[in-house]
């Protein structure tokens, strides 16, 4: 018995000893994120370089996949090896770590340094505010309310680039007919729902979707108007190809530079695609926001710190936060990644068409549209974006039964 | 009897024993104790009855799963016994080159199931695959698009993992089959009985204990696949390829909703007992007793 | 118990031979398509694979693939290939392997010669555990080794494969002590043999054919493990499966198949090469009763 607790000490020991850091006098950090894209990883390293350029080491863990990455960042929270700092998006996807206590407070910096007066849009504050103190940093604005359009197929059917979806599916079967498809579109969950929040926020406008994603108002719901939301997204899924399942959303964006498709509905990452592929933006192709009523999705990124019970790493986390929000690295960052500054005072001179139509619009803010993860948790917005991507998927979904079905989500409490 | 006779055999079972108790009962009571309650990100005792179950079972998702679960369960456990038999009985007939066949049969079970769905994502590729090589060959005809099919998904998810377990029942098939006495093949061939005949009607009933033993090892798999549909077709198309461990994983870890994580686990964990327990506990534990003593 | 076939038999070649030929050579087919496709289109170039038919030999051999996919694929921001995650997987398989076989043998041991009251009881308890599906455990699971600090790093992994390891090893090993003669064991007794004297001096000299069973079962298992690799090993112990599969799911650029195939042949080396040396004395450990109902 003596020989095989030894051999076990002996396997065991040594390997312990291998997972103590190595402690250094500058400060560490690890960062969970999920930019994993050429432009993403680009824009990460804007931050990884500026915070190296203090004198510190950045380990990077980046993991494939928005839900994969949080959801390790919260098993990491949970089972007490916590990351310096960790993505989510603009939502509420981490009320319950600050609710729990789990998060650092930063409210010692953002007063200091007046983050209250400088982050714009004013939406982003109370995303980051609890109880008078912030407990996440935005970093950026992405919008999903975007078509874009290749407009050599318009030009080739001869038909003006659309404005509306009404508009688009006027013209879709002449694009049909030309051998195009009309309608690119990625098969994954994320998509599939997202594109539904375009369509809805354009036909219904955003007062109505408000009524219904955050007031959960069941007369507002069955108005009507919703169900035509929801016919009017199946009769655009007709126009799609069935190469569509579980295609990425860069593979979609593809099809649209090559011409093999007239048009996609993704939010303002996908210029960077059209970016890296030569094309400029309003000459080779389109970038719509569709609808009468314009608006800027707010949608975007945070970063959150992780409590610890280390003192060294609280300050690694506050030296990291006011980097973030510094508008040199924002600028540099926001370029690279191309979105919109969390603040008004830096320079986006190196903008294109697109992105400056974004920033023209998101200086009104009654063009400012929030997102349904802004009010509801994570758990919500999956179920609903369940029933919208078999809706998609399954022809024998009737709208009815979605209607019911949805209406079961609003009124779960979830 | 006293404490401490066998004493040094209750020391040695002490971690088995822990084990058990901590982790294979623990957990199940910690899981249903928190199905109760409306956790979300963390576990919260936020008692909340059976709410989570309620909503678990309205889930159009959760119908979907459940079935996926059934048509894998059977299209797997039967598509491996009948071809693991098969393949057994025709290494059987003293075919040359035997330990060769052999490891052909029995190389995809080393695979992972991670890599076993990559590889047939890459072959039943829509616009790569074996579709397109057919096309390539004239055979315009040829459709086979259960990838991106949501009616057929689910049985590509099982062509794969037969593909990968059909040789371990080949081996412990064939192991039943060489522990056939030679007098009943010959009894067999006096009386004139045709082989596949034999095959079928006699020798399949005396190899119940490697059927028993197959089906158990089988039927463990099958509630806990994950990494295979998670590499092969992530769930989709849409949602028609999900199951209750997909389901289970999915509010765990990125839908940040274990409340219903817990129920969902709940719910499988009592299925499992329901079919498997009641047949496991009389095969390994009853016969066994029985037998020994 | 031999392992000659006993199956008729067979004449001359015969038409019906000829065909058992055929028809065994095109199932051979079948199993080796998807293992010839990973490797020749991890040695195609990418115009080729988007050109060419997927079953067609590469015109040109490209071997980029391999040293990218070993030791450059990126996952994220970090270039490093699968090394990394090759290296993991041995430092999780070896102890864990050793660890669980270890105990499974000694709790079998005890379990067949030296039962005393309520060990059957903990024995069904554990077994019981086989069948519980991990995703009920996961997550209390990850509680645990929370409260055990050992959560995300190598002990902790190590330790949950010893734990979902264990039920089916320690049934294994019972049966295989069940089946050996229990005068053996009395005379050993009579001999003045002690619970440890007579597992070292008699049981481990005649384990060999179940050991060799348990570890192939182990090492495979260990390192195709997907789920628990990717919840409890942690960031810088993530075993090959997972660095796989972050390679290729990635959810960015254009996906580099040859890249994808020659990483996912290299994944699955370890368990073929354990299966091409040592699948003979498999099918026979297994012959020889290591596995049976």
């Amino acid at each position: 018995m003596k020989k095989f607790f030894s051999i076990l000490l002996t396997i065991f020991v040594p390997l312990s000893f291998t997972n103590v850091s190595k402690a250094a006098g500058h400060m560490e950090a690890e960062v969970i994120h999920w930019w994993t894209s050429g432009g993403e990883q680009a824009a990460i390293s804007e931050f990884a370089k500026a915070w190296e350029e203090m004198g510190n080491t950045w380990i990077d863990t980046a993991i494939t996949g928005g839900d994969n990455a949080r959801g390790t960042t919260v098993n990491r929270i949970i089972g007490g090896n916590p990351p310096t700092a960790a993505q989510f998006n603009v939502s509420k996807q981490f009320v319950d770590l600050v609710e729990q206590g789990l998060l650092q407070s930063l409210e010692e910096v953002a007063s200091a340094e007046g983050w209250r007066d400088f982050i714009y849009p004013p939406e982003l504050i109370e995303t980051c505010e609890f109880e008078g103190e912030f407990y996440c940093v935005p970093v950026n604005i992405h919008s999903w309310q975007w078509m874009w359009i290749n407009n050599d197929v318009y030009k080739q059917v001869g038909l003006p680039v659309p404005q509306t979806f009404e508009e688009f599916l006027a013209g879709a079967p002449k694009i049909q007919e030309a051998g195009i498809i009309p309608l690119a579109l990625g098969g994954q969950g994320w998509q599939e729902s997202g594109m539904f929040d375009v369509v809805a926020s354009s036909i219904m406008g955003f007062p109505l979707m408000q009524s219904i994603y955050r007031d959960k108002d069941l007369d507002a719901f069955r108005d009507g108007r919703f169900e035509s939301v929801l016919n009017t997204y199946r009769e655009l899924n007709q126009f799609t190809d069935e190469g569509s399942p579980g295609r990425l959303w860069n593979d979609t964006t593809a099809m649209v530079i090559e011409g093999k498709a007239a048009m996609q509905v993704m939010g303002d990452w996908a210029r960077g695609e059209f970016a890296v592929a030569g094309q400029e933006a309003m000459v080779d192709y389109s970038c719509v926001i569709p609808g009468k009523e314009k608006y800027v999705a707010l949608g975007g990124d945070v970063f959150v710190f992780p409590k610890n019970d280390d003192p060294k790493v609280k300050d690694a986390q506050l030296a990291m936060a006011s980097m973030m929000v510094n508008p040199t690295v924002q600028a540099k960052f926001n370029n690279a990644k191309g979105s919109l500054p969390m603040r008004l005072d830096v320079d986006t001179s190196a903008a294109d068409a697109c992105m400056q139509m974004g920033l023209d619009l998101i200086q009104n803010p009654d063009a400012i549209m929030r997102e349904s993860d802004d009010w509801n948790t994570p758990a919500f917005t999956a179920a609903w974006g369940d029933i919208i991507s078999e809706f998609r998927n399954d022809p024998n979904y009737t709208v009815a039964q979605v209607m019911d079905d949805l209406e079961g989500v609003l009124t779960s409490g979830l | 009897m006293p404490f401490y006779r066998n004493i040094a055999a209750k020391i040695a079972l002490l971690p088995m024993i822990v084990i058990s108790l901590t982790v294979f009962v623990g957990c199940i009571i910690y899981s249903f104790v928190y199905s109760l309650t409306n956790s979300k990100l963390v576990p919260v005792m936020n008692y909340v009855g059976f709410d989570q179950y309620e909503r678990l079972f309205k889930q159009r998702k959760w119908d979907v799963a459940v079935e996926n679960i059934f048509i894998y369960g059977f299209v797997f456990t039967i598509g491996c016994l009948i071809i693991g038999f098969l393949l057994a009985v025709l290494i059987d007939q003293k075919i040359r080159g035997e330990s060769l066949f052999r490891t052909i049969f029995l190389y995809p079970y080393a695979m992972s199931f991670v890599v076993t769905g990559l590889v047939w994502k890459w072959v039943l590729n829509p616009t790569f695959g074996l579709e397109n090589s057919m096309h390539m060959w004239g055979m315009t005809w040829f459709e086979l698009d259960w990838l991106v099919n949501r009616d057929l998904a689910i049985y590509a998810v099982c062509i794969a993992a037969v593909w990968q377990g059909a040789g371990f029942v080949m081996v412990l098939m064939l192991a039943g089959l060489r522990g056939i006495d030679e007098d009943i093949w010959k009894s067999l061939s006096i009386e004139g009985v045709a082989k596949w005949k034999s095959y079928i009607f006699v020798i399949l009933p005396m190899l119940r204990p490697m059927v028993v033993t197959a089906i158990v090892l089988i039927a463990a798999g099958v509630v806990k696949v994950y990494d295979l549909i998670l590499a092969l077709t992530s769930g989709g198309p849409g949602y028609a390829t999900t199951t209750p461990a997909m389901y289970v994983m999915e509010n765990f870890f990125s839908r940040a909703n274990l409340g219903q994580a817990f129920a969902a686990s709940i719910i499988m964990f009592i299925s499992v007992v329901c079919i498997l327990a009641p047949w496991a506990f009389y095969e390994f534990y009853l016969r066994n007793k029985y037998a020994n003593n | 118990m031999s392992t000659i076939p006993k199956g008729p038999r067979p004449k001359h070649l015969t038409v019906g031979r000829i065909g058992l030929y055929c028809f065994i050579i095109m199932c051979a087919l079948f199993f080796l398509m998807p293992l010839y496709v990973m490797i020749i289109t991890s040695l195609k170039d990418m115009d080729e694979i988007r050109a060419a038919n997927i079953l067609n030999l590469p015109k040109e051999l490209s071997f980029y693939a391999w040293p990218k996919a070993w030791s450059q694929a990126c996952t994220g921001f970090v270039c490093e290939g699968l090394k990394p995650g090759f290296v993991n997987s041995v430092k999780i398989t070896v102890p864990s392997v050793i660890v669980s076989v270890a105990l499974s043998a000694l709790n079998g041991y005890a379990l067949a010669f030296w039962r005393f009251r309520g060990a059957y009881f903990f024995f069904g308890l554990c077994m019981f555990g086989a069948f519980i599906p991990y995703q009920v455990m996961v997550y209390p699971l990850l509680k645990i080794e929370d409260f055990l600090g050992i959560y995300s790093s190598l002990p902790g992994i190590i330790l949950v494969h010893t734990i979902f390891g264990m039920p089916i090893l320690t049934l294994i090993f019972r049966n295989f002590y069940a089946s050996l003669p229990i005068d053996l064991f009395k005379a050993a007794r009579i001999d003045g043999g002690n619970f440890i004297k007579i597992f070292f001096y008699v049981i481990i000299p005649m384990s060999t054919p179940i050991t060799i069973v348990a570890v192939i079962l182990q090492v495979t298992g260990i390192w195709n493990d997907f789920l628990l690799g990717l919840v409890f090993a942690g960031r810088d112990n993530q075993p090959m499966t997972v660095q796989l599969n972050n390679i290729v799911q990635v959810d960015y650029g254009v996906a580099e198949y040859n890249v994808d195939m020659s990483a996912t042949i290299l994944t699955s080396l370890v368990p073929l090469f354990v299966y091409f040396i040592s699948g003979r004395w498999f099918v026979r450990g297994i012959a020889a009763g290591a596995i049976k109902g």
